[in-house]
């Protein structure tokens, strides 16, 4: 296990750092200038030449980029160009939106995918059943945006309930108001992420209903539910889990659009934002802690499954590979 | 005439004393009797223009000026919400004979937030930071004839032009006066209005307080909150939920009936400055020819564009001059909608069986509709467009850098932008030695009334010759509960003043 985890981690840092280079060529090949944002439509050149210099867009692309990475290995994530405020508090501060909006989505999703698909499996020919793989279904089709805007529409526009958009300016310092301006897009989240996951649960759960060593377990007397728990679970969870990991990890990111529907200060919002301004230091940390986020959360999912599932550990710390 | 001219603006500044005066007496009477308004009340602003940094030397963008100009910072003089220009920081001034050496006299008592008094050497600064190599001030070229700026004394500020401005006083209604010695604008500030700054959270909120030691009347309010939004409807989900009290500009009016027909909120339809237009290049076939143009501006029915957008709001404009310019006339008779004339007019250009050009089309939003409106217009009259859709970066690089275009959307946001017409390098190149010359004469006239009759030539001029198709003014719509009052209206430049207004508790 412990080789097993530095070989992990070696690879981790392998890839931030390989995806940094390509984030940074990737970046410098859009269109347009970065200057232009922040000069007035009455700019002349040599106004323009100035917010060149300003910014060092002016200087060599390696001498860019070694300016950046130097400091980012020492934990600095930059300024931003338009606004001149450090990048690294500003990632922090839109993470303490999108990390809880994330999280919770997340766990809720789970909550609702578990039960429901494995509902959907164990009692497919029923009625019920059956309605639960048409709603998910269903599900998969809605577009995130619309369900948020319904959801607007029945709780904040017309019962008044919650708020319909924003965070609170005092962010978690005023908790009440935060986990308020939270519920609605956690639960759009959830529903659209359930919807997919419920999927999965059902399929695997399927396969583990069909299988030998479930059918050898209930022979060897054990009961439904004990045999489901001790090698069903077990096994059903790890197709999940890799989902799982991929599910968390995009939406990250792509929470954007429920941000923008919810008017919410987060991560992807902050990314949307840089990118329209060019602002390069802001997308450059964006997209460098998400990248990290995703490794991470990948690495996570890896580690839960060898948990989970004996074998993978056996095999490859046996060094078969 | 220079004696004259003192008295004269002596004269103006009792008056508008002895003015400023009743109202004050006025308003505070009303607000006793009415009793109903709280006067640390919080007032929730909803907005779609976040501020990129609070410097508006340093590309600060339009979201500063709606939020800090009147608010947070003040200049020597401000621009009303009615267009007119008042004296601020500014308690006298005196222009010499020659019309080149402004004198001004600062008011007594002004403190900055950081607590340091106001001085000339402040105004010093702060008008050298907009000439600035550095400066992206949008004002920059307009104030580009100051000469020499002295400082007598720290009350008397001395600024020498290189020619004559009439609308330097108007100019300098732009210039925040900061305190010299104040360091990080971006982020923070140091003005001398009726708030300070609070906290900017960026992408979600910008909030103010109350100055205690404003050298003026306090603000009605105690804390002022902007909200920033991505998109309209969320803004008007916050409105509706009451997290907001006001929305500075409506975008559309797909939201407004449900705010019309609610006797909770006031939609208000002030004057706006914005203009869409379609811009031709003036140098290029075939929209060097003066009859094309005017063509295809008889061609398209602005009344049918301008409903499609905005319902029954905005209004129809015939030059760049709205009616909160001094200037305006109304021009909307001139090369008005009649295909029959536009038809005539191609024949006589030797455009008989039409011809095909490419329309550069911002892609957001309203260019797309009405590209798309005027190619099926100009379809009528044997005119093929090619809609080329362009971010807003390229325009500037392909369209307002370079040049190189034949046709173009756009929207126009300034008061008093027909100054444009008379620079021929601009990028619609549209060169007539007239009219350069009276946008020049009027800049340099001695009197207003001069001014003004020079630039109504030069309008009419441009009217005539379609220097561009005027499509439209913008309407300005501002949305507000209806326990709110006080609040600007027409929000000229983008200025959204928020010390007058009082909400009921």
């Amino acid at each position: 296990m412990g080789r097993y985890l530095l070989r992990r981690l070696a690879f981790l840092a392998v890839s931030l750092v390989l995806a940094s280079v390509v984030l940074f060529v990737l970046l410098r090949m859009l269109p347009g200038d970065p200057a232009n944002a922040l000069t007035s439509v009455g700019a002349g050149p040599e106004q323009i030449a100035a917010a060149r210099r300003s910014i060092g867009s002016d200087r060599p692309l390696p001498e860019q980029f070694t300016h950046w990475f130097g400091q980012l290995a020492s934990g600095d994530l930059g300024t931003s160009f338009v606004s001149s405020l450090p990048v690294g508090p500003e990632v922090t501060a839109r993470l303490n939106v999108t990390v809880p909006l994330t999280l919770a989505a997340f766990v809720l999703a789970i909550l609702i995918a578990v039960p429901a698909g494995f509902v959907a499996a164990y009692h497919r020919r029923t009625w019920y059943g059956a309605l639960l793989s048409g709603v998910s279904q269903l599900g998969i089709a809605v577009p995130v945006f619309w369900l948020g805007m319904i959801l607007i529409a029945v709780f904040a526009l017309n019962a008044g309930w919650l708020p319909s958009g924003g965070f609170p300016q005092d962010g978690w310092a005023a908790p009440a108001d935060a986990i308020r301006s939270l519920v609605l897009p956690v639960v759009t989240i959830a529903l659209v992420m359930s919807a997919s996951l419920i999927r999965y649960v059902r399929s695997a759960t399927l396969d583990v209903l069909g299988s030998d060593y479930l059918r050898t377990a209930r022979a060897l007397g054990e009961s439904f539910g004990t045999a489901m728990w001790r090698h069903g679970l077990r096994n059903a969870s790890v197709p999940v889990i890799s989902i799982l990991g991929i599910e968390l990890a995009s939406t990250l990111l792509g929470a954007v659009v429920v941000e923008s529907v919810y008017a919410l200060p987060g991560l992807g919002s902050l990314l949307a934002t840089g990118i329209t301004q060019h602002d390069y230091p802001v997308i450059q940390g964006v997209l460098f802690v998400s990248t990290l986020a995703v490794l991470l959360i990948g690495f996570l999912a890896d580690l839960v499954q060898r948990i989970v599932d004996p074998r993978l550990r056996s095999r490859l710390s046996g060094g078969a590979r | 005439m220079s004696l004259k001219k003192t008295s004269l603006y002596a004269a103006t500044t009792v008056a508008a004393l002895s003015v400023a005066l009743t109202a004050c007496g006025g308003s505070s009477s009303s607000g006793s009797s009415g009793g109903a308004w709280d006067k640390d009340a919080t007032v929730n602003i909803g907005s779609l223009y976040e501020p990129q940094n609070l410097d508006n030397t340093a590309g600060g963008g339009q979201g500063v000026t709606e939020a800090l100009n009147g608010n947070v910072y003040e200049g020597l003089f401000k621009l009303t919400d009615d267009g007119d220009v008042e004296k601020l920081l500014a308690e006298n001034y005196k222009v010499s004979d020659d019309g080149l050496t402004y004198t001004f006299t600062l008011r007594d008592g002004v403190r900055f937030h950081s607590g340091k008094k106001l001085t000339s050497a402040d105004v010093k600064y702060s008008l050298e930071k907009v000439l600035a190599d550095d400066s992206q001030s949008a004002r920059k070229s307009n104030l580009k004839v100051v000469k020499h700026i002295a400082t007598p004394d720290a009350k008397t500020v001395k600024v020498t032009l290189s020619q004559k401005s009439i609308s330097f006083v108007y100019n300098l209604s732009y210039v925040w006066i900061i305190n010299s010695e104040a360091k990080n604008l971006k982020t923070t500030e140091d003005g001398t209005g009726p708030y300070t700054l609070a906290k900017w959270t960026r992408g979600s909120a910008l909030s103010l307080d109350r100055f205690a030691d404003y050298w003026g009347d306090a603000a009605a309010n105690k804390k002022v909150v902007f909200h920033y939004y991505k998109n309209a409807t969320a803004l008007n989900n916050a409105l509706m939920t009451n997290a907001v009290d006001v929305v500075t500009g409506e975008q559309s009016p797909d939201a407004l009936d449900q705010f019309k027909n609610n006797q909770n909120y006031k939609v208000n339809d002030g004057d706006s400055t914005t203009k869409l237009l379609l811009a031709f290049n003036d140098k290029a076939k075939p929209f060097n020819n003066v009859k094309v143009r005017q063509a295809v501006s008889a061609a398209i029915d602005d009344k049918k564009l301008l409903h499609s957008v905005w319902g029954d709001y905005g209004r129809l404009i015939g030059s760049m001059v709205p009616p909160t310019d001094p200037w305006y006339e109304d021009l909307t008779d001139v090369n008005a909608y009649n295909v029959k004339k536009a038809k005539r007019l191609l024949a006589e250009a030797g455009y008989r069986d039409g011809f095909a050009f490419t329309l550069d089309t911002p892609n957001y939003d309203p260019h797309p509709t009405a590209a798309t409106f005027i190619k099926s217009e100009l379809a009528k009259v044997g005119i093929t467009v090619k809609i080329n859709t362009i971010t807003s970066d390229q325009w500037y690089t392909k369209v307002y850098q370079n040049h190189d275009f034949t046709a173009t959307l756009q929207e126009h946001v300034n008061d008093r932008d027909l100054v444009w017409y008379g620079n021929p390098d601009f990028y619609w190149g549209y060169d007539d030695k007239h009219v350069t010359a009276w946008i020049k004469q009027a800049e340099e006239a001695s009197t207003t009334a001069q001014q003004t009759a020079l630039l109504k030539k030069a309008n009419r001029k441009t009217a005539e010759d379609a220097a561009s198709d005027w499509l439209y003014l913008y309407p300005q719509i501002v949305v507000a509960s209806s326990k709110l009052s006080g609040y600007p209206l027409n929000g000229l430049n983008a200025q959204f003043y928020a010390y007058d207004i009082k909400k009921k508790g």
